[in-house]
Formats: structure tokens, sequence, C-alpha cells
């Protein structure tokens, strides 16, 4: 088998100064599929981004097919044959699935109107051609993500796409969701189709590569067969060093509910039930851990909690004392912190430095201003510390935040939360995107607090994360609990996965479950 | 030498730009004049020549600087408010207004025509403030807008009840002397406006650098989302960097009135809150900045007026060579691939990043 794609001595550097990609070379042959792994900021993301041509490379060449290309654009990358799926899905929500396969490529009526009933006819076929079924006349937003990835990926082989890369497919999808993402993937290898897979899960790259390239610090470390690797030396080959796998130990005493949540209700803005009647505690001294694909709810029932959205009924307290109302200053002075799940929406502001990002909910507290004067002596001693204690990668704690990588930035988050001393933590998605060592960190802090007494609420769609972390699971879905698990010795991500999905919900007094 | 550049590179790239305006200047003239070399000398010497047009330079200085801060307030909070003009503009008729109604000893007369002006300023900002905070009116749309209400209710207020009829021209009553900011450089008009801007200028840099208020302001503006998230209140941040916007304007505007004309005398709108924008695009919204950068235009605008008195260049000319220099110090993006290879290369140099 020939190579389809080869790329030599890649060197970007990006215009901060972070070298991205240092004198990189992968080779990936055809007909395969072939995995890049590696922590967050190791540059694989970069990489696939020079090659489907939206980013350029300082230097080096890309072969594709054996001849030397110039992919200037996603435009050049498309006509040669390279799709791209990205983390982030790149559809129109209000157009249909139709629509959006052909966005770019309209088949006309009268030379200027969109002939839908092309579109449809279109994606039909390709759907049939590839064994991917998709609904063609529905709206993208309506579709569950596993669909409208589906949908991405049949628009790029509608494109003619013969290599198509994948970044970190699986980190939106439930078990069952990536099983058919699997096959579907097998299925194209076995149509001819090439595919360039990025994960940090290792349990998924050894169950679907060929070839698995491994980078770290803007190099590629290695590249050999996935046979040849277990999922442990691939670890340790991404991160430079050993780490463990440990299930986290289950704490001994549980105190008293330290946050409780009661019949909570949230209606947005489009009159749809996003939450309904939704109930539970977190005591002090558990990980109550929330299980559900993104989008059931979780986003709003964390913004409520935290007073950044008001709820359209119910109640939630903080031990005995209602925070519905209350300014998010008001509840964070109460006791509860808040690792958001958008780091770079909410948790810092990238153009500022490290410190300013530090103070942003003590800056007005003694030792860090007087009256109104900003103490920045203290500020930098204080910033200096916790750069030391969660052993954050920068410069110096005057460097603007977004010159870190992913998983620093993340533990600037963290830090900041952690260090805030509260009762309650509030943890949404901790871990989403960030590298293996950073990850086995904030792992590492959430059990330290709840072994300290402290109630941590954790929320996540990695679900082997709930699993390792959690005292307690609920799910969600739909807005509301199908499921709680008391027990987590003998649950699995299979167990989780129907009532992620919809497809099975426990009955309970009232059909409402609570925990 | 690398590290020099990168370090110093804004300050290089704004000499270059200078010195290619000058160049396109240079060109320009040459095309209209009859006599390009006196031309360009009174366009770019012209403000140094005399001790008038040199004072000239400070006089125009100081309502820039004031409105330079204004507007770096607000968008170091990402309100792009515009209304510096508007503001400038009404202070000053409501501080004139204030001034010739008034009598009492100069020590208190002074501070407080000064601090009506600003306060008319403030309370005309803060409408754009609090259509913006509570219902997101579009703060550049409704400054921009007041500005022209600003400027006719304030020509309405001056010709038809503070009209000077004796005095043979569209102005408004002399202010009492007691209402005079003094003239302190014999046989020029500089008065205690300029030091009074550069003094406003410390106040405001340590104002945003140093106290949790100008925290909040530029936590705001660096992600609104996460200043709401870390519990600052954002409504009341966007409206309170526009009222100080104002009162910086109206603040500004007050004190050219008092230092100079003595007497409200703009039938036309005198464009200093214009020039306010220009300069803290061009001193990157820093307070110390926006000192050298007022007096950089204020030169510019000094050597236009020269070039208008002494040359055959006509006045859009000037306009046009003025603009082109503004825009190439403006433009962000100007020389940045060169930096960029600077930063590759020095990245390579320096190991890992």
């Amino acid at each position: 088998m020939g190579l389809i794609l080869e790329a030599k001595h890649i060197l970007k550097v990006y215009e901060n100064g972070v070298v991205a990609n240092r004198d990189v070379g992968i080779q990936v042959e055809e007909n395969t599929i072939h995995a890049v792994v590696g922590e967050n900021g190791a540059g694989k993301t970069t990489l696939m981004k020079i090659i489907f041509g939206i980013e350029q490379a300082q230097e080096g060449e890309i072969l594709f097919k054996g001849e030397k290309v110039q992919i200037r654009s996603p435009h050049d990358a498309i006509q040669i044959g390279i799709g791209m799926v990205h983390q982030h899905l790149m559809l129109a929500p209000d157009l249909t699935v139709a629509e959006n396969m052909v966005l770019g490529n309209e088949p006309l009526r009268a030379r200027l109107f969109l002939d839908n009933d092309k579109a449809g006819q279109i994606t039909r076929r390709v759907s049939e051609e590839y064994g991917l079924p998709v609904p063609a006349d529905k709206k993208t937003k309506d579709l569950p993500i596993g669909v409208r990835q589906r949908v991405e990926i049949l628009k790029a082989l509608f494109r003619n796409a013969e290599l198509l890369i994948l970044d970190e497919p699986t980190s939106v999808l439930t078990p069952q969701e990536t099983e058919v993402l699997f096959k579907t993937l097998k299925n194209l290898k076995g149509q001819g189709k090439t595919i360039i897979f990025i994960s940090h899960k290792l349990q998924e790259v050894k169950q679907i590569a060929d070839r698995v390239t491994i980078m770290r610090d803007a190099r590629v470390i290695d590249t050999r067969d996935a046979g040849e690797l277990s999922e442990h030396d691939i670890a340790e080959l991404m991160v430079g060093r050993e780490i463990s796998f440990e299930r986290i130990a289950e704490p001994t005493s549980l105190g008293p509910p330290m946050l409780t949540v009661r019949d909570l209700s949230y209606v947005n803005d489009e009159a749809i039930l996003v939450l309904n009647r939704f109930s539970f505690d977190v005591r002090a001294g558990e990980i109550l851990g929330l299980a559900g694909v993104v989008g059931n709810g979780q986003t709003e029932l964390v913004r409520i909690i935290t007073g950044l959205l008001e709820p359209s009924e119910g109640e939630v307290a903080l031990r005995g004392e209602t925070l519905i109302g209350l300014s998010p200053r008001a509840i964070r002075e109460k006791g509860l912190c808040h690792i958001p799940e958008d780091r770079m929406d909410d948790g810092v502001a990238e153009e500022a430095t490290l410190e300013e990002n530090f103070i942003l909910d003590r800056y007005y507290k003694p030792g860090f201003s007087k009256g109104m004067r900003l103490l920045w002596k203290n500020i930098s001693q204080h910033s200096r510390e916790l750069v030391e204690k969660f052993n954050i990668l920068a410069q110096s704690t005057k460097t603007p935040v977004s010159a870190l990588s992913g998983g620093n930035i993340q533990k600037v988050v963290v830090a900041r939360e952690l260090s805030a001393d509260p009762e309650v933590i509030i943890a949404a998605h901790p871990t989403r995107g960030i590298d293996v060592g950073s990850e086995e960190m904030v792992h590492r802090l959430l059990k330290e607090a709840r072994d300290r007494g402290k109630a941590v609420f954790l929320v996540s769609a990695d679900l082997d994360e709930i699993l390792k972390l959690s005292t307690r699971v609920i799910v969600i879905y739909n807005g509301e609990i199908v499921a709680h698990f008391q027990d987590m010795s003998e649950i699995t991500a299979e167990d989780l996965g129907p009532y992620m999905l919809g497809v099975q919900r426990e009955e309970a007094v009232n059909g409402k479950v609570s925990a | 030498m690398e590290k020099f550049l990168l370090k110093y590179f804004t300050l290089i790239r704004v000499i270059i730009a200078i010195i290619i305006g000058i160049v396109i200047s240079v060109f320009l003239i040459y095309l209209v004049s009859e006599e390009p070399a006196f031309s360009l000398r009174s366009f770019l010497l012209g403000p140094f020549l005399t001790r008038s047009r040199l004072a000239h330079v400070f006089e125009t200085a100081s309502p820039i600087i004031f409105c330079g801060l204004a507007i770096a307030v607000a968008f170091q909070a990402k309100q792009f408010n515009v209304g510096a003009e508007g503001s400038l503009y009404l202070g000053a008729v409501v501080a004139t207004a204030f001034g010739v109604s008034t009598n009492m000893p100069a020590f208190i007369h002074i501070p407080l025509v000064l601090l009506v002006g600003g306060l008319a300023g403030a309370a005309w900002s803060f409408i754009p403030g609090i259509l913006k905070a509570r219902w997101n009116a579009s703060e550049l749309v409704s400054s921009l807008m007041l500005n022209y209400v600003a400027f006719f209710l304030g020509l309405y207020l001056i010709n038809f009840h503070f009209r000077d009829k004796e005095a043979g021209f569209l102005v408004s009553y002399q202010l009492p002397e007691t209402a005079w900011l003094p003239q302190f450089i014999p046989d020029t008009r500089i008065h205690y406006g300029i030091i009074l801007a550069i003094v406003a200028a410390v106040l405001v840099y340590y104002f945003m650098y140093h106290t949790t208020t100008g925290y909040e302001i530029r936590c705001t503006g660096f992600n609104e989302r996460f200043a709401r998230f870390g519990g600052i209140n954002v409504f009341k941040v966007i409206i309170l960097c526009q009222v100080i916007l104002g009162f910086l304007s109206g603040f500004g505007g007050t004190t050219e009135i008092m230092g100079i004309h003595r007497r409200f005398v703009w039938q036309s709108s005198p464009g200093y809150g214009w020039d306010g924008v220009i300069v803290a695009i061009i001193g990157r919204n820093h307070p110390l900045l926006i000192i050298p950068a007022a007096f950089f235009l204020s030169y510019m605008r000094v050597g236009g007026r020269v070039l208008n008195l002494m040359s055959d260049v006509p006045a859009e000319m000037i306009t046009v060579i003025q603009s082109i220099i503004i825009l190439l110090i403006t433009a962000e993006a100007f020389l940045s691939q060169w930096k960029y290879r600077i930063t590759l290369r020095q990245a390579e140099l320096g190991g890992a990043a």
C-alpha cells in the first residue's frame, strides 16, 4: 500500500511566539485508520489544520499521493480530496441536513434558487452509498450530536474526500454513539477511504486505529502499528513519564447535605422546557456525578446554581440558605466555586495576565486591595504561589493567558476556583480537551477536596471521568433525572449509556427520579 | 538587536508609519503646489517656527488629551461610545451658562464651573450608558446620534438664551474674570488646561491600573462573560465608564472655553471629540500614551493650519494628507509580517516555547 499523505519537516510558529509544530513529519498509508494522539498543546490540531489549509506552515512540505501540494485554504484541501470534521461541528443549525450537505455546491433552479428536491436526492444518494442514514429534511439543530457528526462526515464524502480527518470526534458522544461512529469508520475504510483520527482516549485508539502517531511538545515522538503498543505504552509516550490509572478510593464518611436543589425548572426564551423539576442533594464529603450527553440541560442547571441564570421555578440552597435571586458574587461569598464548562468564554480573560485572571473573585478582599487601591505586590506574590502549587507552565505571572496551552489555561481556572476555599465545588467538564497530565492533577485535586469534606458536583460527558471520581451518579436526559446509581462498584459505562440516550429510565414515585 | 526590535515594535512601527506618511505628503504636495519646498517646510516645521504656533500646539493638545482619555476609558471596557464630542460641547455650553449667571471669588468659581462642565458632560453620556446597560442599545449608534442632539441643543441654548447681542458675532456673554482659567506663559494663550490634562492622564492611569474599579472596567473589556462569571457588576461598569467618558470630555471642553475664548464661541462642532477617538487608538487606550499621541495630532493640526495660511496647498489636500498619516499609524496589522518573522527567528533560537 502506498502513502496517501506525507508531511515533512513541518514548522509552525504562531504569531505569539508559540511553536506548535517543530520538524514534524507524518506518513499516512492509504486505506488505514491512523490515530494521532498527544497531550493538549502537543500540536496535533495544528498539524491537522495545516494539512487542511486552515493554517500555513512556515517550513516543510506536504505530499498527497506522492505529489507535492500547496494547500493554502480548506478549499484547496477539498479540491484534492481531503475532508475534515472539526471538534466543534461546523453546520448551520437552522438549515436542514440536505441544505447543509450542499452548502457551497448548491444545485440551483433557474440559476438562482436552491433546488430543495435535488438537494434531498443528493443527500439520500450519498447517504445510501456509504450506508450512513440521516434525516434529510430535518434541521440540524434538532438532531442529536452523533447524527450531526454523521452529516459532517457525509458532507466531506459528498465532496469526494479520500482522506478524512476527524478532530476528537468522540469527545461529545455517548459510548453507544461512539460504537456507531467506529462502525462507520471501519465501513469507510472498507470502501477504500483513509482516516486520520485525533483522540485523547487511548482505549478508542487501541480499538480502532491501525497506526498511531504520538506527539509531544510540538514534535512527533513515534509512529507505530497500534498492535505493538498497549494503552499504557501510548500514555507514557504521550506524557513522557509514568502515570497511574487507578480508580480513586471511596470516601469513608458522608456529611450533611450542603447543596440542595429542589424542583428546579427552567423554560428558555424559545419556550422549551430545558429543566423539568430537577431535585438532588450534594453532601459534604462526596462527589456527585451528573452524567449525560451534552445539551440535555446541564449547562442551564450549572448556570442557575451559580447565579448566572434565573430559574423559572424551584429552589437552590447552600447549607439551607437560598441562593435564588443572589448575585454571582453573593453566591461565591457563601462558599461556592465554579469551574465553568467553557473555559475560554467564562473561565478566563485571554488578553489579561495570569495575575488579573487569578484575582477575579477576590480583588476587592483585604490582602488584595486596600480601599480602592489594588495591592499589586501581594497579588503577584499570591499568583506566584498559585502557579507553583498548581504546577502551571507559564513564563511569568504577567504573561497573558492566551500564551498558555489548553491544559495550563484550565489549571489557571482550577487554581483560582479551588484556592477560594469553597464548601461546594461545581465542576463542569473540568478536564474536557486537556491532556492526561493536567487531567490527572484536576482529578487528584477534586478528590482531595472531597476528602477534606467538601461537596463536589461533577458534571461531565466523559463517562470514564464520572465513573472514576463519583461517589454517586445521576443521569440527566432531556432536562430530567432518569437514573440514580448509589452503588458505584458494579456499574460500567455501558450501563449508563441507555439512560443518557433516553432509551431507558428508572421509574419512581410520581414519575420523578430524584437524588 | 531583534529582541530590542520586538520589545519596541509598536514604537518603531509608528515611526516608520510617520516616515511613510511624510513621503506620501511630499509627493502630494509636489503634485499640487507651485512652491513645494516652502509648502513642505510650512507643514512640517511651521508649528515650531514661531512662538505663537508652538504655543498653539500646546493649546490644541489639551482638549484632545481630555477627549482621548475619555474615549480610552470607555474603549477599555469595550464600550464603543464615541460621544466625547457631544459631551464636550454640551458640557462647555452648560458650564458657560452657569459661569455667566453666577458671581463668586475665583478660587471657588473656577473649580465650580469646571465641575459643572464635567457633570453636564457626564449626565449627557449617562444616556447611552443606561440605554446599553438596560436595553442593550448599541452605544455606538446612540452616542453618535446624541452628538447631533447635543450640538443643536447647545446652539439653541447659546443663541437664544445666552447670546451676547453686543458682540457682533454669534457668541455667548463673556465669562466673568473670576471664571477665567489663567494663561501662564506671556504672549501665548497656553493656560492651565494643559496642566490639568496631564494631571488627568496620570489620574486616569492610576485609576485604570491600580484601583478595584479600574480593574472591573478592564475585566469587562477583556471578556464580559468572564467579568459576570466572577461576580463583577457589569451593569454598573457599562454605565460608569460612559459617565466617566462624559465627565472628562465635558471638563476638557470647559477648560478650552475658560482658558482661551472666555465665552462660548463654537458655532460649529470643534471636532476634539473625534480627535480623541484618533488619539485613543494611536495611544492603544493607554492613558499615558495618549499624551504624546495628542501632541502629535495637535502638531499635525497646527501644521495643517500653517500650510493653509502660508501656502497655495488647498485645504482639502491638507485634510487628505493628515488623514493618510493617521491612517498609517492606526493600521494595526502594518508591518505585522515583519514582526512575525522576527518572532519566528527568536522562537527558533530560543528553543521550545
